[in-house]
């Protein structure tokens, strides 16, 4: 109970003094978080739409194995981006290992299919007589297509926080492609791993609750977002 | 050429047909009813009215222009028509928004949009909730802004599909009148779907009886329910009395035909094969308990078998050789002193019968 008390101390404490290296990881992995979690957006969005939108034999087994994909463990996914990325790997030669850019893939790769998924479940959401009433108005499949995404914005948003929420909390991944290197790709997940196996648990509770923290912080702003908006 | 033409037009799902052989015309500014049970195949017709849906054969002409298969003139035609579904569906945005969706969709200037959506909103009478979510409107208010959002981009052909259906009371009434008020106000050819009989014979000139996805009959609201073709027309629009029956004397357009132990005189301008029904709406017929002398042809002496409340009328059977249904107001009833087993007549015009050949 002292422990977690002190923590708590120490967390604010960390926090008011602008603790150099605690606002620097902090900062990497909110950057790193949301980097991937924009790539995935931007590439596992659009592809959720198409898939949602199109029919063609295999559509079932691929949403199928999207949503199994959601609980994917963090270290396979950290094991296949450490084949492709290692020397002997195929991506060997981009030097990629151990920097944030390779844990920017490996977290992109861990929240695909969340993204992918949740879009094609918020689209099959949306009343099928929208569309219908879009095309009855005169709307051509692209101007249906548009009505029937912002119809589904609220539960795109959704996944979006999910997408995000799993990228910044996530640590088996960071340790394996990123290796914890202090003042370059230590994340707060990756901190509070090394500094509990140190037996510093003041800093890895304050580290938890800063965390805790940026996660609330992001969630609360896209809520309030997603609140004006309706 | 009729604005709105389809020819031959069928409609299968899963090898299961839902529309057969439907030839049908739509003029400019009519007020066209399409009625039909349930099931009928009404809000598909519909669909593919508007093109929304292909037919799996048959071939549809806008203005002149074969539509069928055209993707491109497909747009453009659906883009001169406009369709209020059964359940419609409105989007998460303000009522204001709602409206003026089909002319964004037309890139038309916001100052033009503004003006159009104020004045569809106060012809469906919804001007106070056009900034409302119109997620929070009742069924009512949400069929009004349906219409206004179908009504804003000046279609030339409007389709209703049920537009009544699942409303309450008041609700249909303020509903029945918007659709009056465009009748006599919009230069637009409206296409109702509805199983309201009363409805589509209030508010529409022409009338087509859908059936088991076969057109059976158009004409006026006066051919359809007093004239009807078959017997399926018949049954639909309620004409209790059809009575199988013999023609037994033709002397010019008037014909004897006997029905049970009794005889009919009805008047038919048609040629007509031995074998006919006889038909002879409810409301057509007058009942007496002396027997009185009337200008009608057709009297008849029989028995009460069932009397049967209907709000302010009450349905009477009596059975005079053959069964015969009637309807007279509730005092009438009271006033008559009808009940089960009382002896009554049954008196109706020889013009007041409408005469079909029976299928063999």
């Amino acid at each position: 109970m002292t422990e977690l008390w002190n923590g708590l101390l120490r967390a604010v404490e960390l926090i008011i003094t602008l603790d150099t290296e605690v606002m620097e990881i902090a900062g990497r992995s909110l950057l790193i978080a949301a980097t991937s979690c924009t790539i995935a957006t931007l590439i596992f969005l659009p592809l959720g739409s198409i898939i949602h939108f199109n029919r063609f034999p295999g559509k079932r087994l691929i949403i199928n194995i999207t949503q199994t994909l959601y609980s994917v463990p963090t270290v396979v996914i950290g094991l296949f981006v450490f084949v492709f990325i290692s020397r002997a790997g195929p991506l060997g030669n981009l030097g990629l290992m151990f920097s944030p850019p390779a844990i920017v893939i490996g977290q992109a790769l861990l929240v695909s299919p969340v993204i992918m998924g949740l879009t094609i479940s918020a689209l099959s959401g949306v009343d099928k007589g929208v569309s219908r009433t879009a095309f009855s108005l005169g709307a051509n499949r692209y101007q249906a297509t548009a009505l029937v995404i912002r119809e589904a914005r609220f539960a795109i948003l959704a996944a979006l926080i999910m997408g995000f929420g799993r990228a910044i909390s996530e640590v088996g991944l960071s340790l394996m492609v990123g290796g914890n290197i202090r003042g370059f790709t230590r994340t707060i997940t990756t901190a509070i791993s090394l500094e509990t196996s140190k037996g510093e648990l003041e800093l890895s509770i304050a580290l938890g609750i800063i965390l805790m923290s940026l996660a609330l912080i992001v969630n609360i702003t896209l809520n309030r977002i997603q609140h004006r908006k309706e | 050429m009729a604005l709105l033409q389809a020819s031959q037009l069928s409609k299968e799902y899963d090898g299961r047909p839902i529309l057969r052989n439907i030839t049908v015309a739509i003029e400019k500014g009519e007020a066209f009813g399409l009625i039909g049970p349930t099931g009928s195949g009404k809000s598909t017709l519909i669909g593919i009215l508007d093109l929304l849906e292909a037919p799996t054969s048959g071939s549809i002409h806008f203005d002149g222009t074969d539509v069928t298969h055209n993707k491109h003139a497909q747009l453009v035609a659906r883009r001169r028509m406009s369709y209020v579904q059964q359940k419609p569906v409105v989007f998460n945005m303000n009522v204001c928004e709602n409206v003026a969706y089909g002319l964004r969709l037309r890139r038309r200037k916001n100052k033009f949009a503004r003006q159009k959506v104020e004045e569809m909103l106060e012809l469906v009478g919804m001007s106070d909730y056009a900034s409302r979510n119109a997620k929070t409107l009742s069924g009512g208010e949400t069929q009004r802004v349906a219409i206004a959002r179908a009504l804003v981009t000046d279609p030339e052909v409007l389709f209703l599909d049920e537009p009544t259906a699942n409303l309450d009371p008041l609700s249909v009434s303020k509903v029945e009148q918007v659709i009056r008020s465009i009748i006599s106000e919009k230069k637009v050819a409206i296409v109702m779907a509805t199983h309201d009989m009363v409805q589509g014979q209030q508010l529409a000139t022409r009338i087509a009886v859908l059936l088991d996805g076969e057109l059976m009959q158009v004409g006026s609201p006066g051919e359809i329910f007093s004239a009807p073709e078959n017997e399926k027309v018949a049954e639909f629009v309620g004409i209790r009395n059809m009575l199988p029956g013999k023609v037994v004397e033709h002397e010019d357009n008037l014909l004897t035909i006997e029905v049970g132990s009794g005889q009919i005189q009805a008047v038919s301008e048609n040629s007509m094969t031995e074998e006919v029904y006889v038909m002879v709406r409810p409301e057509d017929i007058t009942f007496t308990i002396d027997r009185t002398v009337s200008s009608a042809r057709n009297l008849f002496h029989g028995v009460i078998k069932k009397l049967t409340p209907l709000g302010p009328l009450v349905r009477i059977e009596i059975d005079c050789g053959f069964p015969l249904h009637g309807l007279v107001t509730r005092s009438a009833a009271s006033d008559l002193e009808l009940a089960i087993g009382k002896n009554v007549y049954a008196s109706f015009k020889a013009t007041a019968t409408h005469v079909i050949n029976r299928c063999p």
